[in-house]
């Protein structure tokens, strides 16, 4: 792969005697959509949390190998962790908004940054509302507690605080998984959409989501990646066996 | 009739009677204290200090105690808060990965709780001669802040660790500080369990006599330093009940009955000063 966003090597992780993610090697492409795939469990939001080093907030966490991020390695970077989660939104599997109106959910990520300029951040506040598209719906009422909004809009306005600090990366976990079909359509849509400025990398459970939007797959089973590769390649042509019970939906 | 349907029956009685039980004895108490005390509260009783006799059932008041009573409190409450929402949020923000160790700390801090207060007040005096201080509104304060920091510390925990990982993710991914990430948006999701413990502190500071009996002292004056003995209206009630006379015990009563009002009108503002606060909570 030429110039990946994200290159893994020899990741392996322990938490306390368990081994999680094993011998993890993996090229992410940059402004594509990566899919991670793989029954529950395999260590799919694992992997996704060691890309900002989230894990580091578990008891007894070991990691080894490599995760170089635009030629950086950042397990062993001597940078601020605070700069290195910066550049990647994250998109958990439900909203968890921050306590506060949705106006200073959008500044929050703004102002810790020292933006603090009233008239910048109302037009960064609106910008990202309008590219989730949330800005006709809650135009009036930014003052309001963002725990008013529904869960659908919830979701949107944690992707758009995201994006206002300005990542190159989204990792999204199953961003979709508590959302209706309406809600879900409009988070991919906007993947899609967003792919063109940012590295997006989605676990997801669901296959036919995984087949929509997907540029690049990784399927990983027990810790394990078993099978990469481009999306096309991925779903018309397995090579291993897990993978093709998994399309054929032996196993979740 | 099955046996599930037994089961309900005996808890739902049980829950019932329980309920009453507790009412009833805190109306009871509460009746009494108003019963007998609110005779006694007048306009001079709330605002004069002792006059000669008054131990005698004279003319005076216990505006020494009210007075000293809200420094002390107000004195320990604020010194506590100072000292434990640091500590609280470390425990919860910082800590995290070291769950051992915060289980080590909440562990001391609830054996801490146990302790009597009396323990405190004699750890205090013990303290207060080492140094050469005498009994003083200064020593009862830090006396009273090493006797409510664990019940704040804990009370502030309690609410804290219930805050789920996904929002503490959440906020470190956008970019912010552990010390960020404590400040504006732990404290925020928690103001309301915050101020619930403060007041449960400010309660038992208000209301303890026993932490303050060595160190604080008891004067008829209304102090103007820290380094004067202060009045307290736990130890006035104490002194009072403990009166052959009946004025003077119905004043004890009396005094029970200011105590109980200090409290009520503290708690209701910081009730109001929270719902400000708590549209912002979010309910995961
Ligand atoms: N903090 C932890 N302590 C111990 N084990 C953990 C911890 N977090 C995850 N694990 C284990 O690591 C493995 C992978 O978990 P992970 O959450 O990454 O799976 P997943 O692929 O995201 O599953 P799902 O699809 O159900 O979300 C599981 O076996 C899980 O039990
Ligand atoms: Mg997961």
């Amino acid at each position: 792969m030429e110039n990946p966003k994200i290159a893994i090597s020899d990741l392996n992780l322990f938490i306390g005697k368990q081994h999680i993610l094993k011998n993890i090697n993996a090229e992410i492409p940059s402004k594509k959509i990566t899919v991670i795939l793989g029954p529950s469990g395999c260590g799919k939001t694992t992997l996704l949390k060691s890309l900002n080093r989230l894990t580091d907030l578990n008891t007894d966490v070991k990691v080894s190998g490599s995760i170089m991020i635009d030629n950086e390695d950042i397990l062993t970077t001597k940078r601020d962790i605070t700069d290195i989660r910066k550049k990647m939104g994250l998109l958990a599997q439900r909203p968890y908004p921050l306590p506060m109106n949705i106006y200073n959910n959008i500044a929050y990520g703004l102002r810790i940054s020292g933006r603090k300029n009233k008239r910048f951040l109302d037009k960064r506040v609106e910008h990202y509302l309008r590219q989730v598209n949330l800005w006709e719906e809650v135009k009036d009422r930014l003052r309001d507690p963002a725990a008013a909004l529904s869960i659908g809009q919830q979701q949107r306005l944690c992707l758009a605080r995201g994006l206002a600090v300005d990542p190159d990366i989204i990792l999204a976990d199953e961003p979709t998984s508590a959302l209706d079909p309406i809600s879900s359509q409009t988070i991919e849509e906007k993947f899609i959409e967003l792919k063109n400025n940012y590295t997006i990398i989605l676990v997801t459970h669901i296959l036919r989501q995984a087949r929509r939007i997907a540029d690049h797959v990784i399927f990983m089973y027990l810790g394990e990646i078993i099978e990469q590769g481009p999306a096309a390649q991925i779903f018309e042509n397995p090579q291993e066996e897990k993978t093709k019970s998994y399309f054929q939906g032996m196993f979740y | 009739m099955n046996i599930k349907k037994i089961e309900e029956r005996f808890f739902r009685v049980l829950m019932f009677c329980s309920t009453v039980i507790i009412a009833t004895t805190l109306m009871l108490i509460i009746f009494s204290i108003l019963y007998k005390g609110l005779p006694s509260v007048s306009w001079e009783m709330l605002t004069s200090t002792p006059k000669g006799g008054f131990y005698f059932g004279k003319g005076g008041g216990v505006l020494n105690a009210i007075i000293g009573s809200l420094y002390l409190s107000l004195g320990a409450t604020f010194l506590a808060f100072l000292f434990g929402l640091p500590l609280a949020l470390y425990m919860n923000v910082h800590l995290i990965k070291h769950q051992k160790l915060v289980n080590g700390i909440r562990f001391v801090l609830d054996l801490l709780w146990g302790v009597p207060s009396i323990v405190y007040g004699a750890f205090g005096f013990t303290i207060m001669i080492f140094f050469g201080i005498r009994a003083s509104l200064l020593a009862g304060i830090i006396t009273v802040t090493l006797f409510i920091i664990p019940i704040m510390v804990r009370g502030m925990d309690e609410v804290l660790k219930s805050v789920p990982r996904g929002l503490l993710e959440s906020s470190l991914s956008l970019g912010s500080t552990q010390a960020e990430t404590s400040y504006r948006v732990y404290l925020k999701q928690c103001i309301p369990g915050v101020i619930t413990a403060i007041l449960l502190s400010f309660g038992r500071a208000i209301g303890d006599a026993a932490s303050i009996l060595f160190t604080t002292g008891y004067t008829d004056y209304i102090p103007t330093s820290l380094n004067q003995p202060t009045a307290t209206l736990p130890l006035a009630i104490f002194f009072q009940l403990s009166s052959p006379i009946v004025e003077v015990q119905n004043r004890a009563y009396a005094s029970a009955v200011i105590l109980v009002t200090i409290i009520l009108i503290i708690s209701i503002l910081a009730r109001v000063f929270s719902s400000k606060f708590h549209k912002n909570k979010i309910n995961f």
